[in-house]
């Protein structure tokens, strides 16, 4: 899937070689041999591929040159360690960002790394860990052994081995077998003004392990200045044992001048429920991919995803499903909303292997256009080898319905208030499929604010 | 209070509305009758703004106000309201919300403050009665998944809020079994007031048998026909529209 990055490859090598090299020396490759290797090798496929270019089917309408051409500082070393009580920078500044009450545990993390004071560490149930990188390498390596780069591995993309090799700082979490975590768990990584110009990569692990139960949201925020220019490139792996239950909610709203590449994988045992709800709202260029590997029988999964461009943004989702195992159902709807310039991908893969009978597989992709010059790049994508499956598809590029609007506006509401319901109306239906109802309200406050719909 | 003078009006090259003179005057209900495809709907939606409409002669004001230069939220602003036929669905947004934001845009119009939730809340309840709906429709999306009836009994309890100076229901009784009907007629009689006036847009007399009007107005090809008292709807249920048009009525579109 990767692609030679043309003349620039040699540059790139430079480059990320020292980084890697300098993140290895600062005791970036800590851990078992097992993981320093695993890194050495995601450094060596990423050299051999660089960034992936247009020419390459899977970022043809992404080109992510400004993050191949860019001069990024690495790693925290590189970004001036963040000061809570500094000036016009405080914990404050993270207050709109957080989510949920007293009782959520909230792990922070400021410009790619652990912030202990930001975060907020209730008691969890027994055989439930919520940990930064740092403390699950020394208390749980074996879970990092067990997942790290092993579900999201680095043949994916260019960025998941990026990722791998630098991976510095992250969560990692398990909830033990048979346990139901009442509460979700969130996790914010937040970029300052000190992000600017810097390189991140982040991992986050989830483990569910038999007959589980977790709620997890991932925030990935810009609270500095709107223009901070900063690459986060971020890989999140999800590992659903037999009968587990997993919701996973991930927003993203970094700032328009960032660059947001994003990678989940997911691996589903039998009898399990993945749901997941990807908000994308921030970034100049934002890329998301979302793989789930439905790998036992009787597997659920529901992707919902709602993504919000405006300005110069390019929102780029693309989705795979893997229907490996007969008997499992997956059900995806994204849906859009694209104002000023902003441009749209959505590419959604199911796959379906010859043993996977009685598949049932359906996908929407819906986009609502706000101005003229905001446009969509949706396809579909079936590989059907099984033949007795029900898949279905569907896309929709268009805009608000002229009577629609003349019912709102008959009511006496201005045409451009009754855009902004109307299109809200449009986005609640993604965001009313979130199951726990706490995580429902903080996303559709969010969504409010940002459609201007608020109360 | 509404004055219609010379009115014609189309869609894209189709004529629908060929010279209209109607006036209205306050505390009135008119019923505008008419076999399908007079244009009795086209009026109902071209004095409420319908984009689908252009109006292409003749002036429509109402108060002495021009409604022809306003856009439709200002007709709105005016007093205008419209019951659709067709009323459209709102998923993801409740009643509730709907509804205060339209309360609240007419106020603002009016140069009024805003209501909160809790007082709009109170306003609520007494309106739900009239159309015999407890608190919990409000919490739905606006008309989504809701049944032919609902849907037009959310228009009367729309209408009871917004409390409009003239109110145009579009074929409101269409679709509507006779229990339906009662409630939506019980809810129309109750607003009627000495101030406000109502336009009853209906095919069948059925409806006029609960809401009495002042005056009937058969309306075909385009054009009021014949003018008279409740009577006319009686006449007219009785001898069809065929005495009117000259031509059965079966063989029109």
């Amino acid at each position: 899937m990767a692609h030679r990055g043309a003349g620039d490859l040699q540059g790139v090598n430079e480059i990320y070689a020292e980084a890697f090299a300098r993140f290895t020396n600062n005791g970036g490759g800590q851990g078992p041999s097992i993981l320093v290797d695993r890194r050495r090798a995601a450094f060596d496929r990423f050299a051999q591929t660089g960034f992936p270019t247009i020419k390459n089917e899977d970022w043809r309408f992404t080109p992510v040159t400004p993050i191949a051409q860019g001069r990024w500082k690495f790693g925290s070393a590189a970004v001036r360690q963040w000061d809570s009580g500094a000036e016009g920078r405080s914990l404050q500044a993270l207050a709109p960002f957080r989510l949920g009450g007293p009782d959520w545990c909230t792990l922070v993390f400021v410009d790619g790394v652990f912030n202990a004071e930001a975060s907020h560490r209730p008691p969890l149930p027994d055989g439930v860990t919520v940990e930064p990188f740092g403390e699950a390498l020394r208390r749980h390596p074996e879970l990092l052994e067990r997942v790290f780069a092993q579900v999201a591995t680095s043949d994916v993309t260019p960025f998941a081995a990026l990722n791998a090799a630098l991976a510095g700082d992250g969560a990692v979490i398990r909830v033990a077998a048979g346990v139901e975590l009442g509460t979700p768990i969130h996790l914010l990584y937040a970029m300052t003004d000190q992000a600017r110009d810097a390189a991140f990569h982040t991992r986050t692990i989830l483990i569910a392990e038999r007959g589980a139960r977790a709620q997890l949201i991932e925030s990935y925020a810009g609270i500095g200045e709107p223009e901070t220019r900063s690459f986060n490139n971020v890989v999140t792996e999800v590992v659903l044992g037999e009968g587990s239950w997993v919701e996973h909610s991930r927003i993203q709203r970094e700032s328009v001048a960032a660059f947001h590449i994003g990678l989940t994988s997911v691996r589903q045992a039998r009898d399990s429920h993945y749901r997941s709800f990807s908000l994308a709202a921030g970034g100049a260029i934002a890329r998301h991919d979302l793989q789930a590997r439905l790998d036992g029988e009787n597997v659920e999964t529901l992707l919902y995803g709602l993504y919000l461009g405006a300005g110069d943004q390019l929102v780029d989702n693309h989705t795979t499903i893997f229907h490996d195992q007969p008997n499992c159902r997956s059900w995806e709807v994204y849906k859009g909303i694209l104002d000023g310039k902003s441009h749209a991908v959505f590419n959604g893969k199911v796959f379906v292997k010859p043993e996977a009978q009685k598949t049932d597989a359906k996908q929407t992709n819906r986009n609502l256009l706000l101005s003229e010059t905001a446009k969509v790049d949706t396809k579909p994508q079936l590989e059907i080898f099984a033949d007795d499956v029900k898949c279905t598809h569907g896309a929709t590029v268009g805009r608000i319905d002229e009577i629609a609007y003349f019912y709102l506006q008959s009511r006496g509401i201005p045409r451009a208030a009754a855009q902004r319901m109307l299109t809200y109306a449009f986005a609640a239906e993604v965001v009313d499929e979130v199951a726990s109802t706490p995580v429902r309200e903080a996303l559709d406050r969010l969504v409010r604010a940002r459609l201007g719909t608020a109360d | 209070m509404l004055e219609i003078r010379g009115l014609a009006a189309g869609a894209g090259e189709a004529e629908i509305l060929r010279g209209i003179d109607l006036t209205v005057r306050a505390g009135e209900v008119h019923a505008i009758m008419g076999p399908n495809g007079s244009g009795k709907s086209t009026l109902a939606q071209v004095i409420a703004g319908h984009p689908a409409y252009s109006v292409t002669g003749g002036t429509i004001t109402l108060d002495g106000r021009d409604l022809l230069d306003l856009e439709p939220e200002e007709r709105a602003q005016a007093g205008v309201f419209l019951a659709f036929q067709y009323p459209v669905e709102i998923p993801g947004v409740t009643n509730a919300y709907f509804l205060r934001a339209a309360y609240n845009a007419l106020r603002k119009a009016r140069g009024e403050e805003e209501l909160d939730p809790i007082d709009f809340l109170d306003l609520l309840e007494s309106r739900l009665k009239l159309v015999g709906w407890g608190p919990e429709i409000m919490q739905r999306a606006v008309n989504s998944g809701f049944s032919g009836g609902e849907k037009k009994r959310n228009e009367i309890l729309q209408m009871a809020v917004l409390e409009p100076r003239l109110a145009v229901l579009d074929e409101t009784d269409s679709g509507l079994d006779i229990d339906a009907l009662r409630i939506v007629a019980d809810g129309v009689n109750a607003l009627r007031a000495p101030d406000r006036a109502t336009i009853v847009v209906t095919h069948y007399q059925r409806l006029l048998n609960f809401i009495i009007p002042d005056f009937v107005h058969v309306l075909v090809d385009g054009q009021i026909v014949k003018s008279g008292g409740k009577e006319l709807a009686l006449e007219l249920e009785a001898r069809g529209y065929e005495w009117l048009t000259g031509v059965p009525e079966t063989s029109k579109a």
